[in-house]
C-alpha cells in the first residue's frame, strides 16, 4: 500500500514534467519556447527554410530542391497554412522563422516595423524584367523588400449569356441588370461582396471611381500615411454616390452579398456580373458559364475605376539563419522565368516577372484582360498605418450599404482611423 | 459466523504480497524518472545557449526536486499533490502572470523586440545602393580552411574584367581566373567558398563590409555583391539615431518605446517598453472605449445568463418530458434531441450564420420572412441566442436526464399522496434536489458562456457595429472585443488586450465566487 500510489504518482508526475519542460523552456521571458532554434542551429547551417502557404508551397519543393542541389545545401519547404503574416512575425520574433518567407506585398509596412524582413538589392537588369507597378508595390521608404513574382487584382466577370455587352458604366449595368430582373433572369444586380462588416478592398474601385482616396501621395510617389482621404470632403462625397447603389437606392450593392456567396450567386445564375479576381476563374470555368472579363466600370462622368494591385512576393527574413543563401535565393534565383511560370501553373495569377507573363499569356486569355482591367489599378498601400484602414472603412461601407447617413459614417470612420494611426 | 462474513475479514485474511507490487512500481517508475531526466537534459541546451539561467534554474531545481520526492519513500502526500500542483503553476499560474506582466507594457506592432533588434533593423533598413555605382560579380573566398577561415570577397568589375580581393581592410587587386559570368573559378593563395559551405558562414558574409571611398562592398547573396551606404545610424552620445545625408535626428523615446524627431514624427521600428497603467485606465477613461465597454459588458452579461438560462430551461423541460414512463421510444428520442450536441459547434455556427443571411438565408425564405437579422441590434442579439440555444439545450438536458434519475421517484409519489399537485410536487420536491446538482454545472455553464468567443464570432462577428463606431458592434462580447485589439484590424496591441483580460478575469472571477458562496448555502438548506 506504501508503494503501490507512489507508482502511479510517478507516472504521473513523470508525465507532468514532460508537459512542464516545454515551458521551462519559455520560463526566462517568454520568449523563447522549448525546441529553440539555437539547439539544433548546428544542424540547420547550410539549409534554407521557405516558408510558403500550402499551393504554394507544392509548387516551389522542385525548384528548391533544384536550387539545393546547384549548390549543395539542403532546402526545406515549409507550408503555412494559416496566418501567414503573424506566425511569420512571432515567429521571427523568437528566432524560429524560416528564411525566406512568400506573401502578399501588403505586409511589408508591418513586416518592417518589426524587424522580420531586409531589403533585397536588385541589380539593374533584373529590376528592369519586372512589371513596373509590381515593382512600385514592394518598395517602402524608398527601398525594394521583396521580389515580386505574382499579381492580382479585381475586375469584372460577366455572364455573357446575360449581358454580351460590357457595361462602360456602373450605371449602364443596374439599367442591364434592372432588365434582367425584371425579365426574371436573375434575382441580384451585382455580385460584389460586402458582408457584415463591409469589405474595402472590393469596394475600392467604386470608392476610387467617386473621387475617394485612402492615402494621398508624397512626391517621391510612397503613400503618405498623414494625408488620410477617409472622412476628408473627396470621402464623403464618394460615400454619397456609393450610398446610391446601397439597400435603400438601387440595390446593386447589398449586405447579403458576402465573401461566402458572392462567386456561388454567380455561378448559380442569380446574378449577370460578379466583381472578383482571378481566384474566382476556376469556380466560373468549373459552373461552365459563358464569361468575359473586363474593367470594373466606373460612375458615370467619375473618375477611372481603380482596383488595388496586390503583388505576391519573396521576402529575405531579417532573423533568418541563413541570410546569405536566403538572398541568393530570392534575388537571383526567383527573378528567372521558370520559377514564375511554375507558380503561375499552381495558381493562375499573372507573373510578375515580364519574360515569364509573355511565355504564359499565349496559353491563357483570361490572364491578359485581368491585367488590362488592371491597367488603371494602384499598388495596395504596404503602409503599417493599412492596417487601420481595413477594418474602420470596411464597416462604414457596410452601414451606409445599409442605409446609413453616409457622411456622419464616413467622418466617425476617419476620426477612428487617425485616432489609430497618430 | 455470517456476521464475520458480512463485515469483510474474509478480504483481509489474505495478506497483500509486500515485495510484487514494490518491484513493479521500480519497473514503471525508474523509465519514467529516467525519461524525465532525459528531457530535462535536453531542454537544458536551448536554456543554456540563450543564457536564460533563471530558467535553467528553474528547471534543475524542479528536476531535482521530482527525483527526490519520488525516490525516498517519504512526503508521501507530496508524492500526490506534485503532479497537480505543476500542471497548475504550468497552466494557470503561469499564463496569468505571464499575462499580468504583459498588460503592464506595449508589447504589440511596432514595440516587438528589444532596443537594440529595433536599431539593428533601423540600420539594415537603410542600407542603399550608392547612387551610380554597379553592381558586382561576388566569389565567397578564404584565406584558410573552409570552415574557419577568414572570409574574403573576391569582385570581379563587369566592365573591366578586374578581380579585386576584399576584406575589412578594403579592396586590393589581383590576378585570377573568371569565367563568362564574371565569377572567379580560380585565384591564388585563396579556397573558394561553395555555396554549402557559404551556407555555414552566412551570418559572416552577411556582416562583412569591405570599405571603399562612398561606403562599403556589400554581398546580395552569394553570387553578387554592391556598394551600398547605411542612410541611418545610432549615435550612443546623444542616444538617437542621425540620418547620415540630411543630419535629421530621432532621439530615442524611452516612455514610447521609439525613436522620435523635434516634430513628433517617429520611425516605424520601436521596441517593448513598461507603460505602467495607462492600457488598464485607457480602457477606463478613453470615452471612444469607456462607453462601449460598460454597453459590451451589460450585453455580455445578458448573453451569458440567457444562453446558460434558456438552455436550462428547455434541456430541463425536455428531460422532464421524456422522464415520464408513459412516453413511448424514449430512447429515439433521446438520441435525436442529443443530435446538435455531437456537431461540431464550430461547423454548425458557420451554418447557422448563412441561415440568417438576409436574401439567401434559409431561416426567411422559410418563413417568408424579410428580417435583416444581423442588421439590427435587438434581431442580431436574439439571433445569437437562439443559435447558443440549439447549440447548448442537448448538453442541459442530458444533464437534468442524468439528475432527474437519481432523484427516487418514491418522493414524488408520495408528495402526490399527500396531496400536492404534480407542480408542486415538482417545485418544491423535484427542482430543489436537482438544483444542487445543476447549480455547479450551471456556474461553469456561465463563466463558459461569458466567454463564448465562438459563438459570437462565427456568427456575426460582433455586427452590427453602430456607423459612428467600428470598434465595437452590438453582439460583441467582452472576449470577441479583446481579440479585435490584440489580432484584429489596426494591428497587433498584445499589452492592450491583456489588461482588457485581466478585466475579463476579474468579472468572471467575483461571479463565479458570489455564485458558489450562494450555492452552498442552498446545500445547506437541504441537507
Amino acid at each position: 500500500m506504501r508503494i503501490r500510489p507512489s507508482g502511479a504518482a510517478g507516472v504521473a508526475a513523470a508525465l507532468t514534467c514532460a508537459l512542464a519542460l516545454a515551458a521551462c523552456g519559455g520560463g526566462d521571458d517568454g520568449n523563447s519556447p522549448a525546441g529553440n532554434p539555437s539547439a539544433n542551429a548546428a544542424g540547420r547551417q547550410g539549409e534554407l527554410v521557405i516558408w510558403a502557404d500550402d499551393k504554394r508551397s507544392a509548387a516551389l519543393k522542385p525548384f528548391a530542391d533544384k536550387f539545393g542541389s546547384e549548390n549543395g545545401v539542403t532546402v526545406k519547404v515549409q507550408a503555412i497554412s494559416k496566418d501567414q503574416q503573424t506566425t511569420f512575425v512571432t515567429a521571427s520574433q523568437q528566432g524560429s522563422g524560416p528564411d525566406v518567407m512568400v506573401g502578399a506585398h501588403d505586409w511589408i509596412g508591418n513586416l518592417v516595423q518589426n524587424g522580420a524582413i531586409d531589403p533585397v538589392q536588385l541589380a539593374a537588369e533584373q529590376t528592369s524584367g519586372l512589371n513596373r507597378n509590381a515593382l512600385k508595390a514592394v518598395t517602402f521608404n524608398g527601398q525594394t523588400y521583396g521580389v515580386p513574382y505574382a499579381m492580382e487584382n479585381l475586375a469584372l466577370i460577366r455572364n455573357t449569356e446575360l449581358a454580351p455587352e460590357a457595361p462602360a458604366t456602373i450605371e449602364a449595368l443596374v439599367k442591364k441588370a434592372d432588365e434582367l430582373k425584371a425579365a426574371k433572369k436573375v434575382s441580384e444586380t451585382l455580385c460584389l461582396q460586402v458582408g457584415q462588416n463591409g469589405d474595402a478592398y472590393h469596394l475600392y474601385p467604386l470608392y476610387s471611381s467617386a473621387g475617394g482616396y485612402l492615402f494621398g501621395t508624397s512626391a517621391n510617389g510612397d503613400y503618405d500615411p498623414k494625408d488620410l482621404g477617409v472622412g476628408k470632403p473627396e470621402g464623403v462625397a464618394a460615400f454619397k454616390k456609393i450610398a446610391t447603389l446601397g439597400e435603400k437606392g438601387s440595390g446593386a450593392l447589398k449586405r447579403s452579398i458576402t465573401p461566402e456567396n458572392s462567386i456561388a450567386t454567380f455561378t448559380g445564375k442569380k446574378c449577370a456580373f460578379l466583381v472578383s479576381g482571378p481566384w474566382a476563374i476556376t469556380d466560373v470555368k468549373k459552373a461552365k458559364l459563358p464569361y468575359d472579363i473586363s474593367a470594373v466600370p466606373g460612375f458615370a462622368g467619375g473618375q477611372p475605376a481603380r482596383p488595388f494591385l496586390g503583388v505576391q512576393s519573396f521576402y529575405v527574413a531579417s532573423k533568418g539563419k541563413n541570410k546569405a543563401l536566403a538572398q541568393e535565393f530570392v534575388t537571383n534565383y526567383v527573378t528567372t522565368p521558370d520559377l514564375a511560370v511554375a507558380l503561375y501553373e499552381a495558381e493562375p495569377r499573372p507573373p510578375a516577372l515580364t519574360a515569364a507573363f509573355d511565355q504564359v499569356k499565349g496559353k491563357d486569355a483570361d490572364l491578359e484582360k485581368f491585367v488590362e482591367a488592371g491597367k488603371d489599378g494602384q499598388p495596395l498601400p504596404a503602409v503599417p498605418e493599412m492596417a487601420a484602414i481595413w477594418d474602420p472603412f470596411g464597416k462604414a461601407e457596410a452601414a451606409v450599404v445599409g442605409g446609413a447617413d453616409p457622411a456622419r459614417t464616413i467622418t466617425a470612420a476617419g476620426k477612428t482611423i487617425s485616432a489609430a494611426i497618430k | 459466523m455470517t456476521a464475520t462474513k458480512l463485515g469483510g475479514p474474509v478480504v483481509q485474511a489474505r495478506p497483500a504480497p509486500e515485495e510484487r507490487p514494490d518491484r513493479r512500481g521500480h519497473l514503471i517508475k525508474i523509465p519514467i524518472l529516467g525519461l524525465t531526466t532525459a528531457i530535462a537534459i535536453w531542454a537544458a541546451f536551448p536554456l543554456i545557449d540563450n543564457g536564460a539561467w533563471t530558467g535553467l534554474a528553474i528547471l534543475a531545481a524542479t528536476t531535482a526536486g521530482l527525483l527526490y520526492l519520488y525516490l525516498t519513500p517519504r512526503h508521501v502526500p507530496l508524492k500526490y499533490l506534485a503532479p497537480g500542483t505543476i500542471l497548475l503553476i504550468l497552466f494557470q499560474v503561469f499564463p496569468v502572470l505571464y499575462t499580468a506582466s504583459t498588460a503592464f507594457t506595449n508589447f504589440g506592432d511596432g514595440h516587438r523586440g528589444s532596443k537594440q533588434e529595433a536599431v539593428t533593423a533601423i540600420q539594415t533598413a537603410s542600407v542603399t545602393q550608392v547612387p551610380g555605382s554597379q553592381q558586382y560579380a561576388l566569389t565567397v573566398a578564404t584565406t584558410g580552411d573552409p570552415a574557419t577561415g577568414p572570409l574574403v570577397f573576391l569582385i570581379t568589375d563587369p566592365a573591366t574584367r578586374q578581380v579585386s580581393a576584399g576584406d575589412a581592410d578594403g579592396l586590393e587587386p589581383i590576378d585570377a581566373t573568371v569565367n563568362s559570368a564574371g565569377r572567379v573559378t580560380a585565384a591564388d593563395g585563396y579556397t573558394l567558398l561553395t555555396a554549402g559551405q557559404a551556407g555555414t558562414r552566412s551570418a559572416e558574409i552577411t556582416a562583412l563590409a569591405v570599405p571603399t571611398a562612398g561606403g562599403a562592398i556589400r554581398s546580395s547573396g552569394l553570387s553578387r555583391a554592391y556598394e551600398g551606404r547605411a542612410g541611418r545610424a545610432y549615435d550612443v552620445g546623444c542616444d538617437c539615431i542621425r540620418d547620415t545625408a540630411t543630419g535629421r535626428t530621432w532621439t530615442a523615446d524611452e516612455q514610447a518605446g521609439a525613436f522620435v524627431d523635434g516634430n513628433g514624427e517617429r520611425l516605424a521600428q520601436g521596441w517593448k517598453v513598461g507603460v505602467g497603467f495607462s492600457n488598464f485606465t485607457r480602457v477606463l477613461t478613453e470615452p471612444a472605449i469607456a462607453g462601449p465597454f460598460l454597453r459590451t459588458l451589460v450585453w455580455n452579461f445578458a448573453f451569458a445568463v440567457a444562453s446558460t438560462g434558456g438552455t436550462f430551461v428547455l434541456g430541463l423541460l425536455l428531460a422532464i418530458a421524456l422522464h415520464s414512463p408513459r412516453v413511448r421510444g424514449r430512447t429515439a428520442y433521446r438520441v435525436l434531441l442529443v443530435l446538435p450536441y455531437a456537431m461540431p459547434s464550430f461547423a454548425m455556427l458557420l451554418v447557422w450564420r448563412d441561415m440568417f443571411n438576409t436574401d439567401f438565408g434559409l431561416i426567411n425564405n422559410l418563413f417568408g420572412l424579410d428580417v435583416d437579422w444581423f442588421g439590427g441590434s435587438a434581431s442580431a442579439r436574439l439571433a445569437v441566442i437562439l443559435v447558443q440555444l440549439w447549440l447548448g439545450y442537448p448538453y442541459m438536458f442530458l444533464v437534468a436526464t442524468g439528475a432527474l434519475q437519481a432523484i427516487p421517484r418514491e418522493l414524488a409519489e408520495a408528495s402526490r399522496i399527500d396531496g400536492a399537485s404534480a407542480w408542486g410536487g415538482f417545485r418544491r420536491i423535484t427542482l430543489p434536489l436537482l438544483m444542487v446538482a445543476l447549480t455547479p454545472l450551471l456556474i461553469s455553464s456561465f463563466a463558459f458562456n461569458f466567454n463564448n468567443f465562438n459563438a459570437v464570432y462565427l456568427t456575426t462577428e460582433g455586427a452590427p457595429f453602430p456607423a459612428d463606431n467600428p470598434a465595437n458592434g452590438a453582439t460583441d462580447l467582452l472576449i470577441t472585443y479583446t481579440y479585435r485589439i490584440a489580432f484584429g484590424g489596426g494591428g497587433a496591441q498584445y499589452g492592450y488586450a491583456a489588461a482588457i483580460s485581466i478585466f475579463i478575469f476579474l468579472i468572471v472571477a467575483v461571479v463565479s465566487a458570489i455564485s458558489f458562496r450562494r450555492t452552498r448555502h442552498l446545500e445547506e438548506v437541504h441537507s
